[in-house]
């Protein structure tokens, strides 16, 4: 009947109609350069600023310039570092530390935190205790790293996986624990269970939280290394830690400096990696703020 | 007609001892295979609860609940859609958990996504659709869960007024050309008279059967036709009175 197909279409127009107005025009992103512009430019003004007062302090006479030197001896200090391959061998020893440390603290930490939140007993049992655990200032764990494993390799690695674990630990639980109620419901009436539950709806729903672990983790264990790379010197090794430890000992102000810019890059580098993933995650997920 | 949801007698208690809560007190209910059931009741008048036991997320206290080994699918007022996967990986998922292959899953999401009018939006996220959308994405993944019966949750009561009006129509229009059993829960009682084939009408705590209303309204009906409209207006006095008992 041609009324009912008029009637069909009127229908179908009607809903794709209303998806069209509902979704709206697509918003502009704007030119990649002056997005790069718009990001980069509150970085280099904090830069300056820092950079700045440092030079005014240096101005100021408050100390004497050997032991508080200018930015620009610094800076040269540091060009002159980064051009000399011992340099990098050091900041490869270090960074091969800290990843073995990070990796070896999300192994563990998921393990507990998977173990933790699925096992009730488990949980009134060390929940807390990870908690507790991610208090610690992990320079205390030092003295006893020292009587466990000598001053070795073994030490730092120890105590830069209980500074990083608890944290992903943690992330990991409090990710299982929020999955929304709705979601379990829709899982469990489309016949989740065991294992194809936790890999179609609990570990993807727990990522976002995971990350954020995985992140303050990577904080943890980075701050960790470089209290165990000042304290454990390994014979024969020349790690960022050792090298400012060195700086120290023969009063070299511009060398420690430069070595705090180092590890400063190093930390904001290894962040903003983080915060990419993030984002990344967030944009997926449609987390993000208009 | 062959009756596919079969509820006897069923009352369902939550807690015990003097913190003990009747949600439903004696409820008896049939459906038959391609009605579309609406229960309606104010507040705390244990429909929701009732959905749960349907969908087996809840135990009966004491009777029976039938419901013959059948699938069920279930759709709530939020789309709860996965914002990890696409629109089409939402619609693939219950296809994956019954072991289709991905070819085949394909193919099936496309022609359910088709279904609601959705083609050609595979690849999005979830949170780039409307609610209204959302919730048509939410239907294509319940039909693709393959269930003899559809149980609906309010599944239209964040939406604006036009849209559910729309949607009202989609729904009566997939129900009948999928042959669907529909158990749908609302307060709204115009959209129960639009929709239903019966309104169940339940009382507030505990939730019993009031009255079982048949709906005879030639489809396709209009939420705003005088025949909706009056026989709206008679429920809802009923209801009123209801929960008029409730003052003290």
């Amino acid at each position: 009947m041609p009324t009912e197909v008029v009637e069909k279409q009127k229908q179908a127009d009607e809903v794709s109609g209303l998806d069209a107005l509902e979704l709206g025009p697509k918003k502009e992103k704007g030119a990649l350069g002056r997005r790069v512009w718009s990001s980069f430019w509150p970085k280099a003004l904090a830069i300056a600023i820092v950079v700045g007062a440092w030079q005014i302090v240096y101005l100021s006479e408050w100390r004497p310039a050997y032991v508080f030197p200018p930015p620009a001896d610094v800076f040269a200090e540091l060009g002159a570092l980064i051009t000399e391959p011992k340099f990098w061998d050091g900041v490869q020893l270090t960074m091969t530390r800290a990843l073995t440390g990070f990796a070896l603290a999300v192994a563990i930490g998921t393990l507990i935190g998977a173990a933790v939140s699925q096992f009730r007993p488990l949980r009134a049992a060390i929940g807390s205790l990870i908690t507790g655990l991610q208090t610690m200032p992990s320079i205390m764990w030092f003295p006893l790293a020292i009587l466990l494993f000598q001053l070795g390799e073994k030490a730092i690695l120890f105590v830069v996986v209980i500074g990083a674990a608890p944290s992903v630990a943690n992330g990991l639980i409090s990710g299982i624990d929020y999955v929304p109620r709705t979601w379990l419901r829709v899982g469990q009436v489309m016949g989740m269970r065991g294992i194809a539950k936790y890999r179609h709806l609990i570990l993807p729903a727990s990522l976002p939280s995971f990350v954020s672990g995985l992140k303050q983790g990577w904080a943890f264990s980075w701050r960790s290394l470089m209290a165990g790379e000042l304290l454990v010197i390994v014979p024969g090794t020349v790690s960022i830690g050792v090298r400012m430890q060195t700086a120290r000992d023969l009063s070299d102000a511009v060398a420690v400096l430069a070595y705090i810019i180092v590890v400063l890059v190093i930390g904001i580098l290894v962040d903003q990696f983080f915060n990419a993933a993030d984002g990344a995650l967030r944009k997926r997920w449609g987390l993000t703020g208009n | 007609m062959s009756t596919v949801v079969r509820i006897d007698d069923v009352t369902k208690q939550y807690g015990s001892g003097s913190n003990a809560l009747l949600a439903l007190d004696h409820v008896s209910l049939d459906v038959a295979q391609g009605e579309f059931v609406c229960l309606l009741g104010a507040s705390g008048c244990g429909k929701s609860t009732l959905l749960s036991l349907v969908a087996g997320l809840d135990q009966i206290t004491t009777g029976t609940l039938d419901i013959g080994g059948r699938h069920v699918a279930l759709m709530f007022q939020e789309a709860a859609l996965f914002p990890w996967l696409s629109v089409a990986g939402n619609v693939e998922l219950p296809l994956k958990l019954q072991g289709v292959g991905r070819a085949d899953r394909r193919k099936r999401a496309r022609e359910l996504l088709e279904i609601v009018r959705l083609d050609g939006f595979d690849d999005k996220r979830p949170h780039e659709l409307s609610g209204g959308m959302r919730q048509r994405v939410a239907l294509a993944r319940a039909l693709a869960q393959n269930a003899d019966v559809l149980l609906m949750d309010e599944p239209f009561g964040a939406l604006d007024a036009m849209t559910r009006d729309i949607l009202h129509d989609e729904l009566e229009r997939i129900w009948r050309e999928q042959e669907l059993t529909v158990l749908f829960v609302t307060h709204n009682v115009r959209e129960a008279v639009r929709l239903g084939d019966r309104v169940i009408l339940l009382s507030s705590r505990p939730g019993r059967v009031i009255e079982d209303f048949k709906i005879g309204h030639p489809r396709p009906r209009r939420i705003d036709s005088p025949e909706v409209s009056g026989q709206a207006a008679e429920i809802t006095d009923r209801l009123r009175a209801e929960v008029a008992r409730h003052a003290n």
